[in-house]
């Protein structure tokens, strides 16, 4: 049992991986070309605490994942496409199974758009992008992505739409429950502007911890997952019971706790295999919301809870 | 040996005992799962019949022509269109064999939604209406009989073992897209759960994979709703095994979409699903549809 700080007895569960279904490569580290005031592991332009992942490794844990009958890869940073190597990366990944990259679409120019476009059209698998835009307004965006940020990823959007991508617009939701059907069809239009008729929008809740932590406090004391509150639970919602994320360090449990030492669960996806204890603040997000992380595609509640 | 055909006719006239299915949850010996049943030939399979009782009355008709030896239904018979209890009679009056799909599931135990897995809002009010009016229209007796279906069947087709499940067979409403399942993936739950092949549905579009070690996984698709692609017809699964081959065929399934149209309007359907029997598109609960899959539809 583990010693908590201030001595509380709150217990707190273990959470087995219960199937390794999907692979998250921390593809840029904690860098990006984006200061984002939300962004729940500081990423930054200068913030190089993890660095880039090479095609070398990621060839290597491919390999390493395919005994474990791996479903999905998804790619993340910081920003994904600031990694000079991800055009070849994702050409190999899509050798093993489907690819989803997380990215602001900023850096991506019409010719990696058509370039992706392609390697996708020769595999059997789909290559996804999931977008993050936080704001249908660049006043709304902006005051949390930073200045310009708006129009330039939907200017990103705009090319992989015309390379024949449906992105998946992910937005942390920032407004109370009551404005949900005015700022979707805020974001519809705003799509449409760039010529995106089909859009797909995915909402986020937001992780209060990193850059976030410091803009609005973080958790509340009471805000924590415990033991008690495992019963009758359905733990396959939680990505850290079907998931794992490498690092240029080594494994990690999952993408959200990347900044604390303990996510580190060691160097081959053998040694991350351990079981995982929820202490920590964000995991009460997860808890809350589920499925935060997957693709809509990969549904998520399970059938008998 | 008997022939395959009369050695199922005999067990399937014991599920559907006096065609009353809550008598006694015993009388269905397809309640047991993990059963080997006698080995067939060919076989047809279909998956999500979503009250489409025209589609499956077609069924009937073409697969008994095509030379089959066994029936199988991998679930989900409500949601969608009109009057669920037309289905059953059908499904017993062709000795078909049923998997217990989310839907079946929810409904046979009065749960609140059909589990069906999805995590968009707009996914989620669509599969609602077709829930509680599948919910309320379904009499008691048939709720009863599937809250006792088998979540998988292992039959035997050739030299074959295939394992027949809904979604896939470590969770009922797992969605196994062909553009979100890796190889590797597949063959791990085939040789988990000691299969050479895998035949699964719930996400209504139909494709199949050759494994290596001549494995297979096949999604069988639905007769339930075109399947995304701009035809009026739905779709069914033919496996046959020939000697050391498993042949999977998909074959068009036409049935009179017209009628089918007709009652949903009269029952107060939305529109919204009359449009996808009208023109092959899906136009709800497409949030779940991965990029490729999505891409091949219209909207
Ligand atoms: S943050 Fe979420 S995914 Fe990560 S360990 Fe906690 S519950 Fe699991």
């Amino acid at each position: 049992m583990s010693n908590y700080p201030d001595n509380e007895i709150a217990q707190h569960p273990l959470l087995e991986l219960q199937e390794l279904d999907y692979l998250w490569f921390q593809v840029a580290g904690t860098l990006c070309n984006l200061k984002c005031n939300h962004c729940f592991i500081s990423a930054s332009p200068a913030n190089n605490k993890f660095g880039f992942l090479s095609l070398e490794t990621i060839q290597q844990k491919l390999e390493e994942s395919v005994g474990y009958g791996v479903k999905e890869y998804y790619l993340t940073g910081g920003e994904s496409f600031i990694n000079e190597e991800m055009i070849p990366i994702i050409r190999a990944i899509m050798q093993y199974g489907p690819a989803t990259v997380l990215t602001n679409a900023i850096p991506i120019t019409q010719d990696m758009a058509f370039e992706m476009a392609e390697i996708e059209e020769e595999s059997i698998y789909s290559l996804e992008f999931r977008v993050s835009l936080d704001g249908f307004t660049p006043e709304m965006n902006d005051a949390i992505r930073g200045r310009h940020s708006f129009h330039r990823t939907l200017e990103g959007i705009r090319r992989l739409v015309h390379a024949g991508f449906l992105p998946i617009i992910t937005t942390v939701q920032t407004w109370p429950e009551e404005k949900h059907e005015e700022v979707m069809d805020g974001f519809i239009h705003a799509l449409k502007e760039v010529g995106y008729y089909r859009s797909r929008i995915k909402m986020l809740p937001l992780i209060k911890i990193g850059a976030e932590e410091a803009r609005s406090g973080g958790y509340s004391e009471s805000e924590q997952v415990t033991t008690d509150m495992m019963k009758d639970y359905d733990t396959g919602q939680l990505i850290c019971s079907n998931s794992r994320l490498i690092s240029d360090k080594g494994v990690h449990v999952c993408p959200i706790l990347l900044d604390y030492d303990d996510s580190l669960l060691g160097d081959t996806l053998d040694d991350a295999t351990k079981s995982y204890e929820l202490k920590h603040k964000a995991c009460y997000t997860c808890y809350m919301n589920g499925a935060i992380c997957s693709n809509p595609s990969s549904g998520s509640k399970a059938l008998f809870t | 040996m008997n022939s395959p055909s009369s050695n199922s006719k005999n067990r399937i006239r014991n599920r559907f005992l006096n065609d009353s299915p809550d008598s006694s949850s015993a009388s269905y010996p397809n309640s047991s799962a993990g059963r080997y049943q006698s080995p067939y030939r060919r076989i047809a399979v279909f998956g999500g019949v979503y009250n489409n009782h025209f589609a499956l009355e077609a069924l009937l008709e073409d697969s008994s022509r095509q030379g089959t030896e066994a029936i199988f239904c991998l679930g989900d018979l409500g949601g969608f269109g009109p009057h669920p209890d037309k289905v059953f009679p059908l499904l017993q009056a062709g000795d078909v064999q049923v998997v217990q799909g989310n839907y079946d599931h929810s409904i046979g135990n009065s749960l609140d939604d059909c589990r069906c897995g999805y995590t968009d809002p707009s996914d989620n009010y669509y599969a609602k209406l077709s829930y509680d009016y599948t919910f309320a229209h379904t009499s008691d007796r048939w709720k009863s009989w599937m809250k006792h279906l088998p979540s998988e069947l292992r039959v035997d087709l050739g030299r074959f073992h295939l394992l027949l499940c809904h979604g896939s067979p470590r969770k009922t409403n797992e969605f196994l897209w062909e553009s979100t399942s890796s190889t590797h993936f597949l063959e791990k739950l085939c040789r988990e759960h000691q299969a050479d092949a895998i035949l699964a549905t719930h996400t209504g579009i139909h494709w199949s994979r050759r494994l290596p070690e001549n494995r297979h996984f096949v999604n069988v698709g639905s007769i339930g709703r075109p399947a995304n692609d701009g035809n009026l017809h739905v779709w069914y699964t033919m496996i046959t095994a020939d000697d050391d081959r498993l042949n999977v065929e998909f074959l068009p399934l036409p049935y009179p979409y017209k009628a089918l149209a007709k009652e949903m309007r009269t029952e107060d359907l939305p529109e919204a699903f009359v449009e996808t029997i009208e023109t092959g598109w899906w136009t709800t609960c497409m949030e779940v549809l991965p990029g490729k899959e999505r891409r091949r539809g219209k909207w």
